[in-house]
């Protein structure tokens, strides 16, 4: 199959690119890894009139910690957290996950992370250790909290023109861990279900912080409150951990179809966010 | 027959039993092979199909005008344009008619409505994509039970005399014996099971180049063709085209396991059109096309019923099954097997009794019933037996295995006559079953199943025992849409010895280009290095009906013995005059021909041909070739013991293959390296449809499988590690003493995953989960039982 | 518009429209057939080519993406007139059957040899389960690569 037609402008910086998705209008999008975009050209279920090439830019393949964050930019791949050393917790987790190692070494963090497919597996990530996302646009640079980035299937909160340029995730100083668990059929397949979990602990042993955010369960990737709910103020433990599972399968919605039953995928998002919580202790603990 | 030669061979000549390199691989390697798609021509345009979006409409009217009008666009083509020509329906390969683009309705999603000819194949994908079509929706039948209620709606309406959705019904065995087995029976076992429908799904799609000179009336037809002659004689039934001047040339093929057996309506579209524009035109099939339009394979409904005595041993079976055939009846198949040969459902166990019904019934799906890997049918029969003994074992307190070994057909009791009617050529079950028990660890992974269940944890061991029926004809009783199912071998050698052997059948990945030269080389002693193997080529291969149905080996494999040993023959009698000796006591071995008793007076083959050209005896023909014609007199009979080992996920049902243990009777072996990789390919197909590989259809009749996100062929890492075993009962009446070994694999396999898992849940009492054995299935299976 | 792109160690340039696929480009424009379509799902990776040296499917990137890049497929494997460790390994252990997907296998396989000259099995298989078999079960694949691997060490 093939894509139908369009204009290409390939930008040079970023204020090249926020410019001719301005010019371009509504139907203009930017082109990153293009692992999502390009086969929904090929499927034609996308034909935008203008795409825009951000591949080009130097120094948007940025990935560093800085100020208690990792700053992961526009054009980093999936593949360059895998090799890297510096993200941990649910980021080092999920990332040998996203699809497969070819898509991941074109496809990008934030290209993903824009798309707010809820079945993809980012924006799980970044809800459960509360990310931020940095936009530029036309007015210049501001920052999303990842909760408001993302608003709905395949909606995010960009205004028109402004396009992602990182996403930083939040570097506990104290003890932390976390863990992305993902059920999919095979290597390629988007999650069946997927849950992301994020612990922090106190000096004395009790969880301070706690993030758990569901993949392919819901409308949009949820973020299970009630769940962290119970969890923050609390001493680890299995029932407890057992109480959390609970909470985040009640608010899990899944939906019966090829991968299996509505019910059962409810029971692998209590399964997995027990196995998760479990994970991500055993991490905080080892420090 | 008479006794089998001695083919021995030292590893310079290559012969049978030698893991000789693939000669196929030198372009291969360098990215110079010649697939469909690498084809070019001048002047050639490019197709593409606009299909239906729906499962069942009447179609009111079709708008091409926006289509017509994209720059680049030559044209475009209707099922009335195709009528004109008397060309819009075509015939199956089951007696049936299929449209070629559809005229009066769709009936199912995905048929072919229109075509695009243009000048590149971008343009004809927008192009394809602006034709209107103005649809009447009407109820979609899904399922073959709903097709053959009384109030469905009559899908072939087209059909005289077709009044509902009933395609066929067929029996086979004794029915008045089966009966009265079961009455005396102490014990009746039965099983439900469905084994959904799948695709060939070979990573190179389907295609075809056209090309038809306007001036000579010469078309040359480049095509995926795993038939390339059968094709040519359809299509010149089909067209109406002189056969001499049809010459279809099938080139490097990206895998077919049974994909490329059927015409497909777009081959007939480009065709047609290359012959209305006089230019050449191409059609890839993209992976969608492909998945949602070409021959799917199974979708079978089968109940199975076992009569046992108090001891255990099967009286009599009886089997009834439902097939849904699509919306046209296109299975390739022999002409008097309504269900393929799914009556070898007796499978591999001794008991006098057995009826089998099959009914198929039209639904609004995609027409296949295609082979996939699987020899007509012989997979699903497989499934059933094998799933259906270890039901009868665990309802009877038994070990599956102890269940086998008690009712398998004995060394002594081959040939063995079915209660079907196939004659079992030969096998040794028993020491098959125990071999593969034995390097499976059986006992002692029975006891840490115990031990496991006592922690909770669930642990299963899954037997299968098959027995394959491949290698059609003999031609008395199998053929393809009346062609006759032997095969064919020419094989001439050059003065210098080098020689050329010339192929009926058409390798797609086996390696024929290898094991073919190396029967040559095993017969005459001509190094496996010096003989090219030519085929897929119908202007320069002799007639043959192709390769499918693990039938190369048994078929064209015979006829290149039979060809070289009348080489063999003439070779004696050349040889006797250049050693001025009785041609009665000349011997041949390993390509030198020696005088009985004095074995210093000899020649070499290759001093033979020289001969051949330059010093005939008087009398004798000049040259050195000859062809074959090869019916076999008989099926061969594989066959194989698969112990799978498999821990399943008690909270979610996700499991996972421990061990995968195969032992693979498939008679000599003629390059045990390529008969392995052909099985690790088998195996991961087997493990591919029992665990995630299906293609499923909602209410409305939308596919649900028509691209590689929803239909799962599993990668390296999901793909469990094999353990290969082997036992060697030849074929008594193959001249190479060759079974066959394409599909046994795929065949086998299926049923030992399934009952791996089975087997980890039996103890709760479950016994059956249908393919594929999804995570959900399992653990839906498991809180029931709890 | 007009591209550049260094193929198998050769500068070319074209005028291609801005929505050629990458996989057709080099297929159909520059006339390298080695490299295969397979799938419209960046599924199953017989497309592969490496992109400055990174394994990428080619039907999921445009051959615009590719301007100024180098661009490497299964034909610049062989040099000065030698088979690469790889290609000898597929063919010396069986690593294809029907050879549609080998030129992506064999891509990704030298690849990984680039940064891992040992690795175990459990990293072959990783590294090639973006890319579909449908003939060997991947078992001659993986031993093929392991060949090639232990050939580089013993160099």
């Amino acid at each position: 199959m093939y894509p139908p037609s369009f204009d290409l402008t390939v930008a040079r910086s970023v204020a090249e690119a926020v410019d001719a998705l301005a010019e371009g209008g509504e139907d203009a999008r930017i082109l990153a890894g293009g692992q999502s975009l390009i086969p929904m050209l090929k499927l034609r279920f996308a034909a935008p009139s203008l795409l825009v090439d951000i591949n080009e830019i130097a120094g948007l393949d940025l990935l560093e910690r800085t100020n208690g964050h990792l700053r992961i930019g526009a054009t980093a791949r999936h593949a360059d957290i895998v090799a890297s050393d510096l993200p941990g917790g649910a980021v080092a987790s999920a990332a040998p996950w996203i699809s497969d190692p070819l898509v991941r070494n074109r496809g990008t963090v934030c290209g993903s992370v824009a798309h707010c497919d809820p079945e993809g597996d980012w924006n799980s990530v970044l809800l459960a250790t509360g990310a931020t996302v940095v936009a530029t646009g036309p007015g210049g640079e501001r920052s999303i909290d990842i909760g408001d980035f993302v608003v709905d299937f395949f909606t995010n909160s960009l205004a028109p023109g402004e396009m992602v340029t990182e996403v930083h995730v939040p570097v506990p100083a104290g003890a932390s861990g976390g863990a992305y668990m993902k059920l999919e059929r095979k290597v390629g397949d988007y999650a069946t279900v997927g849950v992301a979990t994020h612990l922090e602990l106190g000096g004395d042993g009790t969880i301070s912080a706690a993030g758990i955010a569901m993949t392919s369960v819901a409308p949009v990737n949820r973020k299970a409150s009630d769940a962290e709910a119970l969890l923050v103020g609390e001493a680890p433990g299995d029932e407890l951990f057992a109480a959390a599972a609970e909470a985040a399968a009640a608010a899990s919605e899944p939906r019966s179809d090829v991968r299996g039953s509505a019910e059962w995928k409810r029971n692998v998002v209590r399964v997995y966010t027990r196995r998760g919580l479990e994970a991500a202790l055993a991490q905080a603990q080892a420090g | 027959m008479t006794a089998t030669p001695d083919l021995s061979t030292p590893p310079e000549i290559g012969g049978i039993g030698h893991s000789v390199l693939r000669r196929e691989d030198d372009r291969l390697i360098e990215g110079q092979g010649d697939f469909l798609d690498d084809v070019v021509l001048p002047g050639m345009l490019h197709m593409a199909i606009h299909r239906s979006p729906v499962a069942h409409a009447r179609i009111r009217g079709i708008d091409s005008s926006a289509a017509s009008a994209v720059d680049g666009v030559v044209a475009v083509v209707t099922g009335e344009l195709m009528a004109a020509h008397n060309l819009a329906w075509m015939p199956t390969l089951s007696g049936d008619t299929q449209a070629v683009l559809a005229t009066d309705k769709v009936r199912y999603q995905g048929q072919e409505v229109a075509a695009v000819i243009a000048t590149d194949p971008y343009v004809a994908a927008d192009a394809a994509a602006l034709i209107e079509v103005d649809y009447e929706m009407l109820p979609a039948v899904t399922g073959p039970q709903q097709s053959l209620s009384a109030d469905a709606p009559v899908i072939r309406d087209e059909k005289e005399g077709q009044t509902d959705n009933l395609v066929y019904t067929w029996e086979s065995g004794d029915a008045e014996a089966t009966d009265a087995a079961f009455e005396s029976a102490a014990r009746v076992v039965s099983l439900d099971t469905f084994y959904p429908r799948s695709h060939p799904a070979p990573l190179e799609t389907c295609g075809i180049v056209a090309d038809v000179n306007s001036v000579t009336g010469q078309a040359t037809v480049y095509l995926t063709s795993q038939a390339p002659h059968a094709h040519r004689t359809l299509f010149a039934l089909v067209a109406g085209l002189p056969e001499q001047n049809i010459r279809i040339i099938s080139p490097d093929i990206g895998g077919g396991f049974g994909n490329k057996v059927p015409i497909y309506p777009g081959y007939v579209v480009a065709t047609a059109a290359s012959l209305l524009l006089g230019t050449p035109v191409k059609w890839i099939e993209s992976r969608s096309d492909n998945l949602i339009s070409t021959g799917f394979g199974r979708d079978y409904h089968m109940r199975g019923e076992l009569a046992l005595d108090g001891d255990g041993r099967i009286l009599a079976l009886r089997a009834d099954v439902l097939s849904d055939q699509g919306a046209f009846y296109s299975d390739a198949q022999p002409t008097q097997f309504r269900a393929g040969l799914f009556h070898v459902v007796t499978g591999s166990y001794d008991f006098p009794a057995a009826h089998v019904t099959c009914r198929g019934a039209f639904t609004n799906k995609a027409p296949g019933g295609v082979a996939y890997r699987c020899s007509f049918r012989i997979t699903e029969a497989s499934y059933l037996i094998e799933r259906l003994v270890q039901t009868a074992a665990y309802e009877i307190g038994m070990d599956p295995a102890d269940f086998r070994l008690l009712n398998f057909i004995r060394e002594d009791q081959f040939p063995y006559t079915t209660p079907t009617g196939f004659v079992y050529d030969s096998g040794d079950y028993h020491t098959a079953l125990r071999k593969a028990m034995d390097e499976v660890g059986y006992a002692e992974l029975r006891a840490e199943q115990a031990a496991a269940r006592a922690e909770g944890r669930l642990l299963g061991i899954g037997i299968a025992h098959f027995t394959e029926a491949v290698g059609a004809g003999p031609s008395r009783t199998y053929d393809i849409a009346g062609l006759k199912m032997f095969d064919s071998a020419e094989l001439r050698v050059h003065p210098t010895g080098k020689a050329i052997l010339k192929l009926g059948v058409k390798t797609q990945g086996q390696g024929h280009e290898t094991t073919f030269a190396q029967i040559v080389a095993s017969e005459l002693g001509i190094p496996v290095t010096d003989i090219k193997v030519v085929h897929g080529d119908t202007d320069n291969t002799p007639y043959g009906l192709g390769t499918y149905a693990s039938r190369s080996t048994p078929t064209a494999g015979g006829a290149t013995s039979m060809v070289s040993r009348k080489l063999a023959d003439k070779g004696r009698k050349i040889a006797a005059h250049l050693l001025e000796a009785a041609e009665a006591d000349i011997d041949l071995a390993a390509g030198t021909f020696s005088v009985r008793g004095t074995p210093e007076r000899s020649v070499t083959i290759q001093e033979v041909a020289f001969a051949a050209y330059t010093n005939m005896p008087e009398g004798l023909e000049h040259g050195f070739e000859g062809v074959s014609y090869y019916d076999p007199p008989n099926l061969t009979f594989p066959y194989g013991s698969y112990i799978v080992v498999v821990e399943v996920d008690a909270e979610t049902g996700v499991w996972k293959v421990d061990r995968m243990v195969a032992l693979d009777d498939c008679g000599v072996r003629i390059n045990p390296m390529i008969v392995e990789g052909q099985i690790h390919g088998g195996l991961t197909e087997g493990f591919a449809k029992s665990s995630m590989q299906w293609i499923t259809f909602d209410e409305d009749g939308n596919c649900i499988g028509s691209n590689f996100m929803d239909y799962l062929v599993p990668t390296a890492w999901e793909t469990p590690r094999f353990e290969l075993l082997e036992t060697c009962v030849p074929s008594p009446h193959h001249p190479i003493g060759a079974k066959g070994v394409g599909e046994s694999a795929t065949v086998g396999s299926p049923a030992a995953y399934v009952n791996a898992v089975i087997d980890a849940l039996a103890h709760l009492g479950v016994r059956n989960i249908d393919m594929p054995v999804l995570p959900d299935r399992v653990w839906d299976a498991l809180e029931s039982a709890s | 518009m007009e591209i550049s792109v260094t193929i198998n160690g050769t500068a070319q340039s074209h005028d291609v429209e801005a929505r050629q696929l990458l996989v057709d480009y080099v297929r159909s424009t520059v006339g390298l057939t080695g490299t295969h379509i397979g799938c419209d799902t960046t599924s199953c990776g017989v497309c592969t080519v490496l992109l400055d040296g990174v394994p990428v499917k080619a039907c999921t990137v445009l051959a615009a993406q590719a301007d100024g890049h180098e661009v490497t497929t299964v034909e610049g494997l062989k040099a000065d007139g030698q088979l690469h460790a790889i290609q000898k390994a597929f063919k010396e252990n069986h690593g294809l059957q029907c050879g549609f997907c080998t030129p992506a296998m064999m891509l990704v396989g030298a690849a990984l040899l680039e940064s891992n000259d040992d690795p175990s099995e459990d990293e072959i298989r990783w590294a090639i389960s973006g890319n579909l078999c449908r003939c060997t079960g991947y078992i001659n694949i993986v031993k093929s690569i392991q060949a090639a691997a232990a050939e580089g060490r013993a160099q």
